[in-house]
């Protein structure tokens, strides 16, 4: 109660105008399928088709479009319910999906298990006696589940969930402040950021080090994008306009493909100079480099100028499957992470050419777009599928993901 | 007439088979010294001057390894078969009149930190011309923060070139079936910036153990308790090395210069 009076009336009528276009903005899912496609093409090593994902041609990769966007529909799905039901409700409902991102993240833990512990039981080579050495954490199972569980021992491509479920243990304080003074929770934001950086503020991990995606780093992304939704997209809507930006925007973009070309085509390395790599390298992806941030921004830059909210091909079944897939990211992206194991294991196993990696991966695709349309279609035999409000308007707006 | 006929075949298919094999035996038995390097991986564009001179002036080249377990062989032989006694060996059979002296100290488990901590000493007992470093793994393992790695590594490397020694970069093994648990590449990639920065070669180990995996050369993702793949591996690795050195340091231009 208290909170409702505290909260609600100020905030409706400071963002009522702001949420007021509650239509699903098809692009979010469409970007969001595409990146989950991305993610999953990455984690197999092996496989030429990932020389096509966007990780190859700039500083940012599909990461950084994940959790944008998983930012923008979590303030737009949660938002909604903290201006209507108030505080208690809404925070319920954020913890709520932060645990059954839990879940999933142990599900998927045990999958790895098993695949670790077959590696272990069927591996040997005297080449690799030093790289075997990653198989000691299963002398203590006992220790490695326990710090599974709390998060802090996460193998190879596990590193995503954990980051989204600290990041939406802690959303319900900013999400209150984002609808109360976004400015205000948008500079906070930058300065956590800034003060990680400074001062190397990330989670330990388990057996040492830091998380991969460092969570005080990474916040700053979801955050903005959380802030784009309740209203930040419209404030910034005549600066995405100008033609400035967009030239800055699209210049940007070619300096970092040219010096990602630098990566892969040695030769050309000559060409930059050497100030400029000793300012620019290392390009942090922990803490998500201010580079790699603004790679991301000039991205979406241009995405939001060439793809208009109303873009007629948003509703065209070519680009169905993709939106169907962003529509239900957690289970996707689980799916993902699951099928990129027994990928790799396959063409690992079976030493795939590159006809088998392709196969692979459109079967991959195909699977995921599969499940995600089995899943829609559970939703809407229950009468909540996404876009048809009928009962709890926001509960699984965002395919139940936010 | 059928039975006489399938038998026949039966003999004929045996024969076929017989010498298929005999062939394949021949070709497959000795060539170990074949070893599939692509020439891209084992060129330079910098120059390794004090290997130069010491071969030119001196006819002689001290070079230390320093690494860690990635850079020996278990086994009671395990040292005469590992990458930087082939390496002796390749450099004196391409460097004739020439002395070649490789000293390994290699240490599993090593972060690069403490490698960094121990190398004044290796460089003032050894005086080497040229130090190859071989680094990341351990680090990989324990998880050191690639900046960290970076820093230590930038560290190292100065000292090295602080002693008047040439260095080459060493990075990591390529081992498939460990690439879904340990992931390497950010430590590659610290590898690659620095070896650019202090203009020092990078020896890419993980790219060339990729090819030869990609290309057939080695099934590096075959389970084994047996040392002739890894040793064999290990030879193409010191004769790899040893390309590189020769091309960094165009020592092939003065060798031709000394027969004239």
């Amino acid at each position: 109660m208290f909170a409702k009076h505290m909260l609600v009336r100020p905030l409706a009528a400071a963002s009522a105008p702001v949420l007021a276009g509650t239509e699903r903005d098809l692009r979010l899912d469409l970007f969001r399928g595409v990146a989950l496609w991305l993610i999953f093409l990455d984690h197999i090593p092996e496989n030429f088709l990932n020389w096509f994902t966007i990780r190859n041609y700039g500083f940012s990769d599909a990461t950084e479009i994940f959790i944008f966007i998983s930012g923008y529909t979590a303030a737009f799905v949660y938002g909604r319910a903290m201006r209507e039901r108030g505080i208690v409700i809404a925070s319920a409902r954020v913890l709520r999906r932060a645990w059954q991102i839990y879940v999933a993240h142990i599900f998927l833990f045990t999958i790895f298990m098993a695949e670790i512990a077959y590696v272990a039981a069927t591996f040997d080579n005297p080449l690799y006696a030093e790289e075997m050495n990653i198989l000691d954490f299963l002398k203590q199972p006992d220790i490695t589940i326990f710090q599974a569980l709390l998060l802090k021992f996460k193998p190879v491509n596990m590193d995503v969930l954990p980051l989204y479920i600290v990041l939406l243990l802690l959303f319900p304080p900013m999400l209150w402040l984002l609808l109360w003074q976004p400015a205000f929770a948008l500079a906070g934001s930058a300065l956590v950021y800034v003060l990680a950086w400074n001062f190397d503020w990330n989670l330990p991990a388990y057996p040492n080090g830091v998380w991969f995606f460092n969570p005080f780093a990474w916040q700053l992304l979801f955050v903005f994008g959380a802030w784009c939704a309740l209203g930040g997209a419209q404030r910034l809507s005549p600066v995405l306009r100008s033609p400035a930006v967009l030239a800055i925007a699209i210049g940007y973009l070619l300096f970092a493909f040219a010096i990602t070309l630098t990566w892969y085509i040695e030769p050309l390395q000559r060409f930059v100079p050497g100030w400029l790599s000793d300012w620019m390298y290392p390009i942090d992806k922990t803490n998500l480099d201010v580079l790699r941030f603004a790679h991301f921004l000039a991205l979406a830059a241009v995405t939001v100028r060439f793809v208009p909210r109303d873009w007629p091909l948003l509703k065209s079944p070519l680009l169905r499957p993709a939106i169907l897939c962003g529509q239900h990211s957690l289970e996707i992206f689980c799916l993902g992470v699951f099928l990129a194991f027994a990928g790799q294991f396959i063409i690992g196993e079976w030493s795939g050419g590159p006809l088998i990696q392709a196969a692979i991966s459109l079967l991959g695709i195909l699977i995921m777009i599969a499940t995600a349309s089995l899943i829609s279609w559970y939703k809407h035999m229950e009468g909540r599928s996404p876009g048809s409000r009928v009962k709890s308007p926001d509960a699984d707006l965002a395919g139940g993901e936010a | 007439m059928k039975l006489n006929k399938s038998i026949a075949a039966t003999f004929a298919l045996g024969a076929a088979c017989v010498t298929a094999l005999v062939a394949a035996g021949a070709r497959a038995a000795p060539p170990a010294e074949e070893c599939d390097i692509p020439q891209s991986l084992v060129e330079s564009e910098i120059d390794l001057p004090r290997v130069l001179t010491e071969i030119k002036d001196k006819h002689r080249l001290d070079i230390t390894v320093i690494g860690t377990g990635s850079s020996g062989l278990a086994g009671s032989e395990g040292a005469r078969y590992a990458y930087p006694a082939r390496l002796n060996d390749a450099l004196k059979a391409r460097l004739s009149g020439s002395d070649i002296k490789v000293t390994a100290h290699v240490q599993p488990k090593q972060t690069t930190a403490a490698m960094v901590s121990g190398m004044g000493k290796i460089l003032s007992d050894d005086k080497p011309a040229l130090v190859i470093w071989q680094a990341g793994t351990a680090d990989a393992l324990s998880g050191v923060e690639p900046e960290d790695f970076r820093a230590s590594l930038d560290q190292g490397v100065e000292q090295i070139q602080g002693a008047n020694a040439d260095v080459i970069l060493m990075n990591m093994q390529y081992s498939p079936r460990t690439e879904s648990m340990l992931d390497v590449s950010a430590y590659a990639d610290v590898m690659r910036v620095v070896a650019q920065q202090r203009a020092a070669p990078l020896f890419d180990r993980l790219a060339l153990m990729h090819y030869w995996n990609d290309e057939g050369t080695f099934d590096l993702y075959a389970a084994t308790k047996k040392y002739d793949m890894a040793r064999r591996v290990h030879d193409c690795i010191g004769r790899a090395l040893a390309s590189q050195i020769i091309n960094a340091a165009h020592l092939d231009a003065v060798r031709i210069q000394t027969t004239r």
